[in-house]
């Protein structure tokens, strides 16, 4: 396996302007300091709450916001400055899912040219075959031929997010970007649509990094799971470790914030409820972006520098934390040794 | 009933059709209707929209056929009963008849025949100043509204400096520039009012530029060209088209302003707003019907574009939705 993403160091600051002038008067820090590599074939969730950044995060990776600093490289070739014909390739090879079905889809085009549409940009094919390839599409993701004429307000949200990942797929493309495909939908299509998407990656061998708010719905679908707190990323692992042995408090948090569906198991379990709100992310705050709500937090170190993500005590090289106190398991049990 | 019928079986979406498929089973309660079909579902509701769009039909057609015959030279390129220029002193000032429904005016001009006849200026100045407003709208809108920054000030700032000035003055001097005639009218009126569409896209393109279809578009490599005219112009016009409706209304009254203050269109060509300034010292003879009937074509004209325009931001604005 090699990586076919490499994010390093990624950042996006968006200016805040304000008076006649429009001279910047600060900046919102939305994605500050990323850094990952996605692996072929591979799942990579990115959790975390509203307004952390992963959205943004998804976006600038496929160049539809430009990145403040940084750098990606997919399979080797860097998409920040990557030039037109170049960025024309690679847009073949990285595609996105989108969060909302009801904003996703342009109101005014049929489903058949919205599909086709990567197609007819990219001039591939004739129309003919270009018409066959939306038939193809639309049976892979669960639709029929019959659906190609109709217009969006014509299906019911699930539908339209199947409509989105075949436009998705129309390029045939080998990374994919989930925006929260499954959160606007209801909890009994979130299921068939994570299914829809774990058959689609089987067949057709794709990478998704897939961003979600949702905890169960991340660690269902992905291999790793980056969690990101404020514009940084806090804890990375692979999924199975993260959910078990979580390192960083945030991440310990977010999962017994997770709701068991056994009365007696959630009233026996020990709960992490967290102080305040996320500071601003125009104001962050000094040192780890976490120290203003975290219970272990110490003013020296932690008001003072960010911590670096790395392997930390026994933990494997397939977890990284950002933490200077970091919970510690006995590499033998499943207990925290000390805290 | 059966227009009912028709255009209920339009609105809604087919419930027979084939739904769901595989497992999944949503409900497909809540199916929002197209856009058009929600429209005129809504406009249906509106009586005063829908005698506005009534006399705009009416108008259209009498227009067009005013139009149709003075290009092409049939019956004498006029349709009316009389020719609209002929003089005929032996019946001048003679009030309403069965032969002359208006009357006729100081020199025995048909004014039934005039007004028909003037129809046709009206609709012209109504379509090529719209026309010219909304080309310069539409262009510099969608410029301002995607790209934003420095373009974006320009382009405002300058329809600021239109919007600064009062407008009838504006058009006079504009046309006093150019010279009266109404080709010069028509470009006179299109010229100033370009601002308010510009203004107007512009707004609605800043809202529909940052909805996801339009990033699934850049996601796929779009042309910012494909981006606007493909995607976000589309989804922007709703609002345009009242502007579109009030616009002609404002056109067609701004020609008669220009006409009766004797810089618009020239006698002996009839215009509403010319016969309404030639005619008006006969109001004061007690010879009513001259000035009368102008007036009301003018009037009625006018009231039908704004009361449809009206109804139709109305029924397209989401905030009344049910």
């Amino acid at each position: 396996m090699s990586a076919i993403l490499e994010v390093g160091d990624l950042k996006k600051h968006f200016p805040i302007r304000s008076g006649v002038l429009k001279r910047t008067t600060g900046h919102v820090y939305a994605v500050d300091g990323v850094s990952f590599a996605i692996q072929e074939g591979e799942t990579l969730g990115l959790v975390g709450e509203s307004g952390c950044g992963k959205s943004t995060t998804g976006r600038v990776l496929l160049r539809l916001l430009p990145a403040t600093g940084g750098s990606v490289l997919f399979d080797g070739l860097d998409v920040m400055a990557a030039p037109r014909a170049a960025l024309q390739r690679l847009r073949r090879d990285m595609q996105i899912v989108f969060q909302d079905p009801y904003a996703c889809l342009n109101p005014r085009r049929t489903v058949k040219n919205i599909i086709a549409e990567p197609l007819r940009i990219h001039d591939i094919g004739t129309e003919a075959e270009r018409k066959r390839r939306v038939f193809e599409l639309l049976e892979t993701v669960g639709l029929t031929v019959e659906h190609a004429e109709r217009y969006p307000h014509e299906f019911s949200g699930g539908q339209r997010q199947r409509i989105g990942v075949a436009r998705a797929l129309a390029l045939n493309p080998r990374l994919i970007i989930c925006d929260e495909p499954v959160s606007a939908l209801d909890v009994s299509i979130q299921a068939q649509m994570i299914n829809l998407l774990e058959d689609l990656q089987k067949e057709l061998k794709l990478t998704y990094l897939f961003i979600a708010h949702d905890l169960s719905v991340v660690k269902h679908i992905s291999d790793r799971v980056a969690v990101m707190y404020l514009g940084k990323i806090v804890e990375i692992a692979d999924s199975k470790l993260l959910y078990v042995k979580p390192q960083h408090p945030y991440t310990e948090a977010l999962l017994s914030a997770v709701p068991i569906p056994d009365p007696r198991t959630e009233r026996k379990r020990r709960r992490v409820i967290l102080e305040g709100d996320v500071p601003s992310p125009a104001n962050p705050p000094s040192g780890c972006v976490f120290h203003p709500r975290c219970p272990r937090m110490q003013p020296d170190p932690c008001t003072i520098a960010m911590p670096p993500l790395e392997v930390v005590g026994t933990a494997g090289a397939d977890q990284k934390v950002a933490c200077y106190f970091p919970t510690l398991y006995d590499p033998a049990g499943g207990s925290p040794a000390s805290a | 009933m059966t227009d009912t019928e028709s255009a209920a079986s339009f609105a809604e979406p087919q419930l027979d059709s084939p739904l769901p498929v595989g497992s999944e089973n949503e409900p497909v309660s809540a199916k929002p209707l197209g856009l058009w079909a929600d429209t005129w579902r809504r406009l249906r509701r509106n009586k005063l929209a829908l005698v506005g769009l009534g006399i705009i039909i009416v108008f259209l057609v009498i227009g067009v056929a005013q139009i149709i015959a003075g290009v092409t030279g049939i019956h004498g390129g006029y349709l009316a009963p009389y020719n609209p220029n002929a003089v005929n002193y032996t019946i001048a000032k003679a009030p309403p008849s069965l032969a002359h429904p208006f009357g006729t005016d100081y020199i025995g001009r048909d004014v039934f025949s005039r007004v028909l006849v003037a129809s046709r200026i009206s609709l012209l100045v109504g379509v090529i100043a719209v026309s010219i407003a909304l080309a310069l709208g539409l262009a510099l809108g969608p410029l301002s509204g995607y790209y934003g920054g420095a373009i974006d000030s320009v382009i405002m700032r300058v329809a600021d400096v239109f919007f600064a000035f009062p407008y009838i003055l504006f058009v006079l001097l504009l046309v006093v520039v150019l010279g009266p005639g109404f080709r010069n009218v028509f470009i006179a009126i299109g010229l100033l009012s370009w601002a308010s569409y510009a203004r107007l896209v512009r707004g609605t393109v800043l809202s529909i530029k940052t909805q996801e279809y339009v990033e699934a578009a850049k996601a796929a490599g779009a042309s910012d060209l494909r981006i606007v005219f493909g995607h976000v112009l589309p989804n922007s016009m709703a609002p345009v088209y009242v502007a579109i409706a009030m616009g002609i209304g404002g056109a067609i009254v701004t020609e008669a302003a220009l006409s009766f203050l004797g810089i618009g269109v020239q006698p002996p060509t009839a215009s509403w707003g010319n016969m309404i300034s030639d005619y008006l010292n006969y109001l004061q003879a007690g010879q009513w019907w001259m000035e009368l009937f102008p007036c009301l074509a003018l009037v009625i004209t006018v009231f039908g574009f704004i009361s449809f325009g009206n109804g139709l931001r109305d029924a397209t604005d989401p905030k009344l939705k049910e």
